[in-house]
């Protein structure tokens, strides 16, 4: 790289698609990289980037107001700034982003941080009715705060996932009847399988829960102004309920993007490791760079599987090793390789994830045990360690993620004082590896992904 | 041979916990640092690379049984500090239920006790302080008083014994036979007090911590006569014998750099990225323990299960692998995660009220002091090599002013 090239990288126009954390973070890290160009900011949402996991968590429980959930500053980007205009097209020869409202943003350098959103009812299933919610921006929660106190007799919460978990958590706080259907036989199994989930089955039902699993909901059914009244579920029996909760994972923002020739759909847009953007027939397009939720890409340490995940510390770290790609030379470009981490707080417990579970063929209990209050599990793949959880005790994940890095042998030898006699590794019990399971997920972006999007929104 | 050459971990360890070179061992821990995992030769294991330590912190395989062959307390009778989980866990609990609730909001009573300290020695006219015996050890012994419900007048009693009791946590090769006799006679004098004072308790209850640790209620199982016993001796003496070191050796760290002094005086907010800075260039607890649960592959080596390990917390903190320019004091260092605290499920418990000790006690030092200095540097330091700090802190200043909100 010569000395001029790398200045012109440090110039120019760079659009960010997308400003929530991924898009904001980048941005500033841009300025970090001594990028001295022009800088925008394109929003679907009117309001500044705002934090999304108190939504369904501090929020919710009205313990914070969404004034309080404005990102803070990590410096002063000197951006333009278009909020609440989305993106409608983007033309990458003529490297031109459509705008809603007619006009067109031209760019050097693109950078697509667009998210997800919640996946919507259906609306030949009583989607359109008053009463039924997702929650995903801060208006989803501050109207579905504005439904739960106004005391609904019942709740209904489609999905027992990271926000289902969540939601329901918060309505039995504020001590309202909660009912939750859920697909398959337990909470939390897309992401974590089926042994974990019936040790969060145990936690619903502790907190009062009406849980159905194995059940999913046929159709929701209003009063003649529209009100939503009651559900019919799969087995038949009905449930009366003013409010519902739709929280069946998220889609990817990428409509926006048909006709670009970029690999995108629902799943998400495909990047390379070095978060540029890949083109339907596999090439890289050179000056489109994608981070965050939206993004899809070959983790190297999962066998270079795509994986999309919707966390929060992802959003931040692909942020920066895009911004950082984006200003430098083929000679310093970075591979975002990180440990994905989440975490949930619900039942009044504090539940955090390292690596990816949702991979796993084995899963086993390494410390405390599945009906204490604490335990670690350890999840296993081919026989190597590729994931941990740990429910009220989240000190020692950075010791499994240091195994999990290693590609340490599963089970893993620990000897750990709080651990079982001997380890006992039992199938996961994740629903996309079951043979024959009617999984409609792309096996190399696990279900589980997508669901734990909600983890912290 | 490369023997001349090429010092041993055993000898790299005697050198730099030698009492001369109690007042900079840190070169000496950059020797270490070269090999940061490394076998000594009596087969315990030295870690002292940051990214080793913090690993070994967190790692469920790792106990806090040091294996300590000298160690003849039986387990069940040893402090949270040295015990696993499941107990470490409900033991935590206990003591983390009842001591964080009575330590928030203390803040303000901090700024009073630092004040009256400091007021007894206001002068306008030229004078010496030694802020060890005026400020950075009484401070953080009254408030542990304070907290615990243990009578002020007790101190000269329990002070002397704190002091035997911590010089036995070093290593027991560099102790003489008499300071070992002498450590199991304050062990014998320790009991015989804490047993003394939790009997007039029970009789007595107040709103006090201890009260607090004896009729907890709770989910976990209240503490044993035997437990509640040795975790307010872990108090007290954690309370005494490490907060000290860290006002001394933040003061110390100030009045070396008259620049930082001076930008702490006009800038309150200093104080507390500075302190972390304290806590990661001098930490008052230099080194901690664990032993291996299984085999534990680290930096390219094998530390089997059963050995003995050292951490090296204070010369991780100055690895380069981590820190930039390591050996530099730089107040406002940014992502500052130091191991001064250590690190997982043994995390200082006491860090948010030795924080706000320190914090406060420096930040009034630069404040009322005026044209501070050393008066010997290095100053004398106490033996203890783990808990590790001055002996006496002589500073002459011109003045000594009352105390005077910071000019916003």
């Amino acid at each position: 790289m010569t000395a001029s090239g790398a200045a012109g990288l440090r110039s120019g126009r760079i659009v960010v698609v997308g400003a929530s954390l991924a898009g904001l973070r980048a941005a500033e890290a841009l300025r970090d990289e001594a990028f001295a160009g022009e800088l925008t900011l394109i929003g679907e949402e009117p309001h500044e980037p705002y934090d999304r996991p108190p939504l369904s968590k501090a929020v919710l429980s009205g313990r914070l107001s969404c004034d309080h959930i404005v990102l803070p500053r990590v410096r002063n980007i000197d951006a333009h700034w278009l909020l609440g205009t989305p993106a409608t097209g983007l033309d990458v020869p003529a490297r031109r982003v459509e705008l809603a409202d007619g006009r067109s943003v031209a760019y050097d350098r693109l950078l697509i941080a667009t998210g997800t959103r919640a996946r919507p009812w259906p609306v030949r299933a009583g989607g359109g009715l008053d009463g039924v919610h997702v929650l995903r921006t801060r208006e989803d929660a501050e109207r579905l705060r504005g439904a739960l106190v106004a005391g609904p007799s019942r709740v209904l919460v489609i999905g027992a996932g990271f926000t289902g978990g969540e939601v329901a958590s918060v309505c039995r706080e504020l001590g309202l009847a909660v009912t939750v259907t859920q697909r398959s036989g337990a909470p939390l199994t897309s992401a974590l399988g089926g042994v974990i989930g019936r040790a969060a089955a145990d936690w619903y039902r502790e907190a009062g829960v009406d849980l159905r699993t194995d059940t999913t909901v046929q159709a929701l059914e209003g009063d003649p102004s529209g009100r939503l009244r009651r559900a019919v579920l799969s087995d038949g029996t009905v449930v009366d309920a003013e409010v519902a909760v739709v929280a069946t994972g998220a889609l990817a923002n990428t409509e926006w993007l048909a006709g670009s020739g970029l690999a995108a759909d629902q799943r998400g847009v495909v990047s390379d490791g070095g978060c540029r953007a890949v083109t339907t027939d596999g090439r890289r397009a050179e000056d489109v760079f994608v981070a965050g939720d939206v993004a899809r890409w070959p983790h190297p340490h999962y066998f270079g599987r795509l994986l999309r995940l919707d966390h929060w510390d992802n959003a931040v770290a692909q942020a920066r090793t895009a911004a950082h790609n984006l200003v430098h030379g083929p000679g310093d470009q970075r591979v975002h390789r990180p440990l994905p981490a989440f975490w949930s707080h619900q039942f009044g417990r504090y539940l955090k994830s390292i690596g990816v579970p949702a991979l796993a063929d084995q899963v086993v209990v390494t410390q405390g045990a599945l009906d204490q209050r604490r335990f670690v599990a350890a999840y296993g793949l081919k026989g190597r360690l590729v994931g941990a959880v740990a429910v009220d005790s989240p000190r020692v994940l950075d010791g499994y993620a240091a195994l999990i890095e290693a590609r340490a042998p599963f089970p893993p030898m620990l000897g750990a004082t709080d651990g079982p006699a001997h380890l006992d590794p039992v199938d996961a019990e994740l629903p996309g590896r079951a043979a024959g399971s009617a999984s409609d997920h792309d096996p190399g972006t696990p279900s589980a992904l997508a669901s734990a999007a909600s983890a912290h929104r | 041979m490369t023997t001349s050459t090429t010092p041993s971990a055993t000898d790299l360890f005697a050198r730099a916990l030698r009492y001369e070179n109690r007042a900079d061992p840190y070169p000496h821990y950059a020797e270490l640092r070269r090999h940061p995992v490394m076998r000594m030769d009596d087969g315990s294991w030295l870690v002292s690379g940051y990214r080793e330590i913090r690993q070994l912190l967190h790692d469920p395989r790792s106990s806090a049984d040091r294996l300590d062959p000298q160690n003849k307390i039986p387990k069940a009778a040893r402090s949270l500090l040295m015990q696993d989980p499941p107990l470490h866990d409900q033991l935590r609990r206990v003591v983390t239920q009842e001591f964080v609730p009575r330590v928030m909001g203390m803040r303000d009573h901090l700024g009073e006790l630092v004040g009256r300290l400091l007021d007894a020695h206001t002068s306008d006219r030229p004078g010496q302080l030694d802020v060890v015996a005026e400020l950075a050890y009484p401070l953080p012994v009254t408030v542990i008083c304070e907290l615990l419900g243990v009578p002020r007048e007790d101190e000269a009693l329990f002070g002397g014994l704190a002091r035997r009791l911590t010089r036995g946590l070093d290593p027991v090769d560099t102790q003489t036979e008499e300071e070992l006799r002498e450590l199991d006679r304050a062990r014998g004098e320790l009991v015989q007090y804490l047993e003394g004072l939790i009997i007039q308790r029970r009789t007595n209850p107040g709103n006090d911590l201890l009260s607090g640790l004896m009729f907890h209620e709770g989910p976990d199982r209240v503490l044993d006569p035997i437990q509640l016993r040795v975790t307010l001796g872990l108090l007290l003496i954690a309370g005494h014998e490490t907060t000290v070191n860290l006002i001394a050796n933040g003061t110390l760290v100030l009045l070396r750099n008259p620049d930082v002094l001076a930008r702490l005086r006009t800038d309150p907010d200093l104080a507390t990225p500075l302190v972390e800075e304290v806590l990661r260039h001098d930490p008052p607890v230099q080194i901690s323990g664990r032993s291996a649960l299984a085999d534990i592959d680290l930096a390219g080596t094998t530390i089997p299960q059963g050995s003995r390990i050292r951490l090296m917390l204070a010369a991780g903190n100055r690895d380069p692998h981590r820190f930039e320019d390591p050996d530099r004091f730089v107040p406002d260092r940014r992502e500052n995660a130091h191991l001064g605290f250590g690190g997982g499920i043994h995390y200082c418990i006491g860090a948010t009220l030795a924080r706000a000790e320190a914090q406060i006690a420096l930040t009034a030092l630069a404040r009322r002091l005026h044209a501070p200095r050393l008066v010997t540097d290095p100053p004398p330091y106490r033996e203890n090599a783990i808990l590790r700090g001055p002996e006496h802190l002589l500073v002459a200043f011109e003045r000594l002013t009352p105390d005077t909100p910071p000019v916003s």
